[in-house]
């Protein structure tokens, strides 16, 4: 009896939580699955049925292997469990095969593997300090953070209904940043190898990690003012650094190498030959710059300083495709998408460089890279935006300023992701989690900060609540009107136009505040 | 109250659970000729929509009263042509008469299920707010954790949500009379209860409770003066409700006996089926089924009831305490339960005895995790772990009389324990092998007759457990008074 209430007794909040979130999420097994589904049962069956020689050339299905070898690898793992739930879902030629025991096997892979996630909340937990704690248990920090993180919208509803298996992969992420935090950088460095061999997006974070663990680790010291100490350089952590870095992409990429498939492999980790933005239009800067285009081209066609038969019919009727040519703005290429990437991350990596602030500034930098990419980059998904807002996270509960980014970031960028759930059954699902953490994430951080100023100015607060109003028209007022036949894109192109607005403001006032922050001699002590 | 916004948050989780739970199977599913309770909800729309009023109850060439004929009162077919009228602006296929039997369709499930929801939303769920905040005594915290607590239940999410019925309507309904007769707001919380009672016959149950609370407030506000004024209004509200509820079947005698004999129907047997109830589990010894005649099982399943909930009512009458009121419901109710005539399994709404009907329902783990999630948020909300002293258990008074006896009845607290223990240990086991084990040839029921068994032992120990609290509680506060 005595142990059982040590398991059950009311301390024990943290356990509550991950229990409480792995139950909804057990709940959600029923609810639609996308393409994703498929995706990832072709790749259990590829793994399992082919030598490794063909994973990468495998192309019976459309959806072939493009995430890097490590994922292939743990896709392999994870089909010797699924043969013992139904041998025929290993087979490449069952195309679509989704029957009960193939939906229980992958959903119950994507909630057991989130254990990592819930691992790496915990340690991030002990990484912010708790000097604003009440004595109530739901004003601490912690338990704030930990909610945002473990009941993050955006992670339920991508994993569990859309189905991805995100949720490991940001623990990993997550964890080599708490392993930096605590200063054990080769684990964090180690960690975020790994991960870039799981999946390559995390490429956008990539030169936040480079730049601090060069300025930060190898640099051992500091001036006094805060610049570097040329000759406090250490070749050995850098070597180690290198090593780690060498060994795993070895692993990784060591047996395609061996086999010639270099090219092969990525080719298919970086398909350029999709077009700028995807159907439905991720809520970036070419976002904008699409509407702005198409406005200029309905504009200048009303005005007749344009000659309708020098435009492509297409673009004009048919809204949102994969655009690949502008009509009055120039056409953007890759080359472009890249050169913005790297300006609009400069400044961030700069920052990192000249006034370091330890590991938050380092924190700074990553979301800051992360926004830079997603706002900026070629053919970028709307997902993308959680790999912003959930290191997000850590910072919302450390200053009001940040907690009232977050909140925007945060709540434009899980709006834009409604239009991945368009079956009806799953609209209430959407609209209560997401009511669910909106007014948990405003009204926690609201109390958390009530002694500073507030945390929404009046223009940001009306832009929030716009939200409603968006969304009702977009799913119960839209498709009753004549406007759903003629132009069925609208819905889209809003939300996609709406989220764009808030998620620059977002990322420009974050920059703004990153930038004007006092040099590390005088912030205070981590 | 501060912290409006975790009561929002709770009050969300608890509507995401209900439709997550609404995504998976329901009775009947596919399953012709007769399907289930959901095609049984549909049918009263289609008749209800179709025929006018006075055909609703009886049997006819259009209306086959053995293909789910209506056997709920008024109330419910009203809610039902409500549902029908919206139905036939969506779609009218799914109310046409006679073409429409067995009909099945996403569009027509997510129909049915928004139909539950609106109906929770508009009358179950506000009232388990608003009677949470009503509670005295207690924090702010707390009573968001009863919220959280009672939303989360699971045996009324499966049946509503999984299965399909609408028995969070007339819980609300009793909920809010209960409310209302708790506050003193007498007039309304009867007028509350007759709707409960007018939407499904099964809150009889609560009945008497409500009938001794309110008569013990008019003896102790003096039957010669305000007593007297409100025995005079509450009897004209029941009765006025009643009337405007049966208004179309007052018309003729012969409408309301029929309404009553569907509402009752005593020419079936004692039970169908397995139910926890007391006749069901003494026929695992004797078949009294066929060796008593009929009327002799209705007059002793009548006399049974009302002696066992005979001590408790009197008590409530003669010191009317809203208390002594709420643990009069359960114990009646379960008395009902137990010894009464053709009872049905959903008449408890408790999960552990819903088992094998949910598993046919192919609720198996929609039941799990609401249950775990359920003992989960009562766990961390109440500490019931760590409370469990007798004082804590509110059986001090009665442990307090016994030990004038026995000196040595010192352990009650730890025998509760031991029997909490064996009792999660065996539900647990029994669904175990419910769910993985066949029963053995010669046994075809064993499990479920088994589950019978054990809820019924534990529905009596509830019974007997409660009856201690309510005698016992007075015995305690006469004591004081003579003290003081």
């Amino acid at each position: 009896m005595a142990a059982l209430r040590l398991t059950m007794g009311g301390g024990n909040w943290f356990s509550a939580l991950a229990l409480g979130v792995t139950l909804l999420k057990c709940l959600l097994i029923p609810t639609y699955h996308s393409t994703d589904f498929e995706v990832h049962r072709n790749w259990l069956a590829i793994t399992h049925s082919l030598p490794v020689s063909q994973w990468y050339y495998e192309a019976t299905s459309e959806w072939t292997l493009d995430y890097p070898p490590f994922f292939a690898w743990f896709e392999y793992a994870l089909s010797h469990v699924a043969k013992y739930f139904d041998q025929e879902m290993l087979n490449v030629r069952n195309l679509n095969y989704s029957s009960t025991r193939t939906l229980l096997f992958q959903r119950f892979s994507v909630i057991l593997t989130d254990a990592l996630f819930v691992y790496a909340v915990h340690e991030c937990c002990k990484c912010i300090d708790g000097k604003k704690a009440g004595k109530e248990l739901t004003e601490k920090p912690k338990f704030i953070l930990s909610v945002l993180l473990l009941w993050n919208f955006g992670l339920l509803i991508v994993d569990h209904i859309h189905f991805q298996y995100n949720g490991f992969l940001f623990g990993l992420m997550l964890l080599s940043i708490a392993r930096l935090f605590q200063k054990r950088h080769m684990e964090g460095a180690f960690l975020f190898a790994v991960l870039l061999h799981f999946k390559h997006i995390y490429l956008y974070v990539a030169p936040a990690y480079g730049t601090y663990l060069l300025r930060s680790y190898c640099f051992t010291a500091n001036k006094p003012d805060g610049s570097v100490r040329w000759n406090s350089f250490s070749f050995v952590r850098l070597l180690s650094l290198g090593l780690i870095v060498f060994l795993v992409s070895a692993l990784s990429l060591g047996p395609f190498l061996a086999m010639n498939q270099l090219p092969q492999v990525l080719s298919r980790l970086f398909p350029f030959k999709r077009g700028l933005c995807h159907a439905y239009w991720a809520p970036n800067f070419w976002a904008l710059y699409n509407t702005l285009d198409k406005v200029l081209s309905v504009l200048g066609l009303e005005l007749k300083l344009l000659d309708s038969n020098k435009i492509p019919k297409a673009s004009m009727t048919s809204g949102l495709v994969q655009q690949f040519q502008h009509t009055v703005l120039p056409s953007v290429t890759p080359l472009a998408t890249l050169i913005c990437t790297l300006i609009a991350i400069l400044p961030s990596v700069f920052c990192l460089w000249f006034k370091p602030q330890g590991p938050r500034g380092f924190l700074r930098c990553l979301i800051l890279c992360a926004l830079s990419s997603f706002l900026f980059g070629w053919h970028v998904h709307e997902k993308a935006i959680l790999l912003a807002v959930l290191p997000m996270s850590l910072l919302s509960v450390g200053k009001a300023g940040d907690a009232s980014i977050f909140l925007i970031l945060t709540t434009t960028g899980h709006y834009s992701l409604f239009p991945l759930l368009f079956t009806a059954p799953e609209l209430p699902i959407k609209i209560l989690l997401m009511l669910l953490f909106t007014i948990y994430s405003i009204s926690s951080l609201k109390t958390l900060f009530r002694r500073e100023k507030p945390l929404f100015n009046w223009l940001e607060m009306f832009y929030l609540l716009g939200l409603g109003p968006l969304e009702v028209f977009c799913e119960f007022v839209f498709p009753f009107t004549s406007w759903k036949l003629k132009y069925p894109f609208i819905p889209l192109l809003l939300t996609s136009v709406y989220c764009a607005a808030g998620i620059t403001y977002a990322w420009f006032k974050l920059y703004v505040s990153v930038l004007t922050d006092p040099p590390s001699g005088k912030t205070k002590k981590q | 109250m501060e912290k409006w916004h975790l009561m929002t948050i709770v009050v969300l989780i608890g509507l995401t659970v209900r439709w997550t739970v609404s995504l998976n199977s329901y009775s009947g599913a596919g399953k012709p000729p007769m399907f289930g309770d959901y095609e049984a909800q549909r049918h009263w729309q289609e008749i209800t929509f179709n025929l006018p009023v006075k055909q609703w109850y009886f049997n006819s060439s259009d209306n086959n009263l053995q293909y789910w004929g209506l056997d709920y009162p008024p109330l419910t077919a009203y809610h039902s042509l409500l549902c029908a009228y919206v139905a036939e602006f969506i779609n009218p296929d799914w109310i046409a008469l006679h073409t429409s039997h067995g009909y099945e369709s996403q569009a027509h499930k997510l129909f049915m299920r928004t139909t539950v929801l609106i109906a929770d939303l508009l009358i179950y769920i506000p009232a388990v707010v608003l009677y949470s905040c009503c509670l005295k005594e207690i924090s702010t915290k707390k009573k968001i954790a009863n919220v959280l607590c009672i939303l989360l239940y699971p045996g009324l999410i499966l049946i509503d949500y999984g299965h399909f019925q609408y028995n969070s309507v007339s819980l609300g309904f009793a909920l809010w009379g209960v409310l209302g007769v708790s506050c003193d707001w007498d007039l309304l919380g009867s007028l509350a209860f007759c709707l409960a009672i007018n939407y499904k016959q099964m809150e009889l149950y609560h009945s008497l409770p409500f009938f001794c609370f309110l008569l013990g407030k008019c003896f102790k506000k003096g039957l010669k003066g305000k007593g007297f004024v409100l025995l005079i209004k509450l009897a004209c509200t029941v009765v006025a409700s009643f009337i405007l509820c049966w208004l179309p079947f007052c018309t003729e005698t012969e409408q309301t006996l029929q309404v009553l004999r569907r509402l009752f129907p005593v020419d079936r047997g004692l039970f169908e089926d397995k139910v926890a109830n007391i006749w069901c589990s003494f026929s695992i010894f004797l078949k009294i089924k066929d060796i008593w005649p009929h009327h002799f099982q209705i007059i002793i399943s009548f006399c049974f009831t009302f002696l066992s909930l005979l001590p408790a009512c009197i008590k409530l009458t003669l010191q009317p305490s809203s208390k002594g009121f709420r643990f009069t419901l359960v114990s009646c109710a379960l008395s009902f339960f137990l010894f009464s005539f053709q009872v049905h399994e959903k008449s408890i709404l408790l999960v552990s005895f819903m088992l094998p009907l949910l598993l046919k329902d192919g609720l198996l783990m929609p039941l799990v995790v609401t249950t775990m999630a359920f003992f989960i948020a009562c766990a961390t909300s109440f500490s019931i772990f760590e409370k469990t002293s007798e004082e804590e258990l509110q059986l001090k008074s009665f442990s307090l009389s016994v030990r004038k006896y026995l000196p040595y009845f010192t352990f009650l607290s730890r025998i509760i324990q031991y029997l909490f223990l064996v009792s999660v240990i065996t539900m647990v086991l029994l669904t175990l092998m419910t769910v993985t084990l066949d029963p053995p040839q010669k046994l075809p029921d064993l499990f479920s007759v088994l589950v019978c068994f054990v809820s019924c032992l534990h529905f009596l120990f509830f019974l007997v457990y409660f009856n201690i609290i309510i005698m016992w509680d007075s015995k305690g506060g006469r004591n004081q008074k003579k003290i003081n």
